[in-house]
């Protein structure tokens, strides 16, 4: 099982040669290939498993806030199969489209919100190199996939030839428009503070202590950590923001006319979503797969750094912590669902032009602003990095831009280097040289 | 694979663009769009492009076209849903569609494409890439790159999943907003110049700026000329 963890060295673990049975299997293709199915086996359970669970979970949390049960019996007890009870139910029933549908569209739907859904989990790091695909613009482009999942959603309403549908589709296209502003704007605010938009980077500069955390980094991100989740739970058509399946007004929304597994689609979508956008608010603001504590994150970074065991453990603690935190920001919107009544589609219009955006403008003019009032006045930019210093890849911004001046050939070092992400803590200080080696001045 | 890939999307972009023109729903042809501008941006991803194609999915498919199809459902009745042209407007398009691809056509073959080619082979270490002739240099789809960076080993170790060439634009195109280039103002042979000391952009920081405000301008200009009907019930009373 170790090879599985370290995805980052899938390949060369392939190339390496492996033991007997699987050496057969890999020398059908390239090792590349071989990683590349490797690598979406795992992004694949990572999209189903969450949603297998949260769907439950929804059922159950739900149940006990009403003061019920929830289910009881598949399974066993808790009825912790019930999502598979409900997938085989679903798979066995009649695929229908209405007389009126534009069949092809209807049909194409589900697979859109699916697929950009799916896609969004190539470029969330699931632990210290744990990614599928690692890239400087990771948060940019993750934002970009998951927006064109509401693509799929109006077309469903649209092309459904329904009017519950129409109105569902055309709700969510309305408050989608609208609040991808303000979720753009928060998500900027971590960006700004770690210079990066690299998913990995920003967590890793939240490293050592949750006094490093960003949402504990001044009280701007502290409110902009909220503003977030909120924007999250409208953009994910949460409670109390779920105007486009409106199940008391509209039937079922957008969903109306579907049936059987393209249905089910869009709900293995929806709580893919919930569950990404929680691991994404966690690696902004509440340090990613860190725990918090000094201690723990210390020797965790210590053991990786002197051995691939350690870096292992690392690997997998880090991900069932990212998993932890996810979890439990998917229980609280579970929780909000069933606790708060859904707003009118002015009231959610108005409380994302009148209140989210402006909200989410000051805390990000705030948020920029801090660190310079906190040099002019303190003198340092953080309050209490000197105590508690981040112990993972961070590089000190003026530390980087001396390097550049010193000699042009290790400008574009820095930047090369910075910019491999998923690598490895104990090889810090020699890929420095390696990178200076192998970049020799060019850039890209 | 990069080839093959390329071919691929390339044929998915046009085709999506003729089923564009061909089709007669108005939300078809925006699906359509979506798929043409979706392999578009898969081409930039292939030309490691990153951002420019995380770019094209934000702005033209998650944005411009969910606003496209907005517009039609607010729209859509009468004249609007189905588009049915006369055959003199197909003449007309046709001409302007022709005249646009000879435009288009002639630029491409007037380009000295070879020279352009040993220019980015510089720059890209040639040796490093087995086939960099076309206007794809690397060949780059996440995931199975690696069966083409055999050059790897000789590299004395590689870090991290990707290669050092590949989805790192981001930080190079921010730090040339601001005129910091680094594939210019700081190469290695930029020192010999005969200026004696290398010379640094200027950025495109306050162009960047202008074009915004210019978008608010027009934001506001929009937000007035919608509002106007309102405004005389106010002079009114």
């Amino acid at each position: 099982m170790h090879w599985f963890l370290l995805v980052t060295t899938v390949e060369n673990w392939i190339k390496s040669g492996s033991v007997w049975p699987l050496n057969l299997v890999f020398g059908l293709a390239p090792a590349g290939v071989w990683a590349a199915i490797l690598h979406t086996a795992m992004v694949g359970a990572f999209f189903g498993l969450p949603a297998f669970v949260f769907i439950w979970a929804e059922r159950k949390v739900a149940g006990r806030i009403q003061d019920r049960l929830g289910p009881t019996r598949v399974g066993g007890r808790f009825g912790w199969l019930q999502s598979l009870a409900d997938g085989v139910k679903l798979i066995q029933k009649e695929d229908l489209a209405p007389n009126a549908a534009d069949k092809m569209l209807f049909r194409l739907a589900p697979y859109i919100v699916v697929v950009s859904s799916f896609a969004a989990f190539m470029f969330l790091p699931f632990s210290e190199g744990l990614v599928a695909v690692a890239m400087d613009a990771g948060l940019f482009i993750a934002l970009a996939v998951l927006s064109v999942e509401v693509l799929g959603i109006v077309l469903a309403g649209y092309s459904s030839g329904s009017k519950w549908s129409l109105f569902g589709g055309m709700r969510e296209a309305a408050q989608m428009v609208s609040y991808e502003v303000p979720l753009g704007i928060t998500a900027v605010i971590p960006v700004v503070m770690a210079g990066t938009l690299n998913l990995g980077e920003i967590v890793q500069i939240q490293s050592g202590g949750a006094q490093n955390w960003f949402i504990f980094s001044n009280p701007f991100t502290f409110f902009a950590f909220f503003v977030f989740f909120t924007v999250t739970l409208a953009s994910n058509k949460r409670a109390p923001f779920d105007l486009a399946e409106a199940e008391s007004e509209l039937v079922g929304g957008f969903h109306t006319e579907y049936s059987g597994m393209r249905w089910s689609f869009f709900f293995l979508a929806e709580y893919a979503s919930m569950f990404f956008v929680s691991a994404l608010a966690a690696i902004l603001f509440l340090g990613g797969w860190w725990t918090g504590i000094p201690q723990i994150d210390n020797a965790l970074a210590s053991l990786a750094e002197s051995s691939v065991g350690g870096l292992y453990l690392l690997r997998v603690f880090g991900m069932k912590v990212l998993l932890v935190k996810a979890g439990l920001m998917v229980f609280v919107q579970i929780w909000i669902r069933w606790t708060l009544p859904r707003l009118r589609i002015d009231q959610v219009m108005t409380t994302c032009l009148k209140y989210l955006v402006p909200m989410s403008c000051f805390l990000f003019l705030g948020a920029v602003l801090w660190p310079l009032v906190l040099v002019t006045v303190t003198g340092q930019t953080t309050l209490h990095k000197t105590w508690f210093p981040p112990v993972g890849e961070r590089v000190p911004v003026p530390a980087r831009v001396e390097q550049h001046h010193e000699t042009p050939a290790e400008a574009d070092s820095a930047t090369e280097n910075e910019s491999s992400v998923s690598t490895t803590i104990r090889a810090e200080a020699n890929r420095a040289v390696a990178t200076l080696d192998s970049v020799a001045g060019g850039d890209q | 694979m990069g080839q093959a890939l390329f071919y691929l999307y390339a044929f998915i972009a046009c085709g999506g663009a003729i089923a564009v023109v061909l089709s007669q729903n108005v939300v078809r042809m925006a699906f359509w769009l979506v798929i043409s501008l979706c392999s578009t941006a898969l081409l930039f991803f292939l030309l490691d492009a990153d951002f420019v194609g995380a770019t094209q999915l934000l702005i033209y498919v998650g944005g411009t076209v969910v606003l496209l199809i907005f517009g039609v459902m607010l729209t859509s009745s009468g004249p609007y849903r189905g588009i049915q042209n006369s055959p003199g407007e197909m003449v007309q398009s046709g001409i302007i569609g022709l005249a646009f691809l000879a435009l288009v056509s002639s630029t491409v073959f007037s380009v000295d494409w070879s020279g352009n080619n040993t220019l980015l082979a510089k720059s890209l270490n040639a040796e490093s890439h087995e086939h960099h002739g076309h206007a794809h240099p690397h060949d780059h789809e996440h995931g199975d790159e690696h069966g083409h960076h055999d050059h790897d080993e000789d590299a004395t170790v590689q870090y991290g999943y990707n290669a050092p060439s590949s989805g790192n634009t981001t930080r190079s195109l921010g730090a040339a907003l601001l005129g910091v280039r680094f594939d210019k103002d700081y190469q290695p042979e930029a020192h010999g110049d005969e200026h004696g000391d290398h010379s640094v952009s200027t950025g495109y920081l306050l162009p960047f700026e202008i074009v915004s405000i210019h978008l608010l301008v027009v934001l506001v200009g929009a937000a007035y000329l919608a509002r106007a009907k309102r405004r005389v019930d106010v002079r009114n009373v």
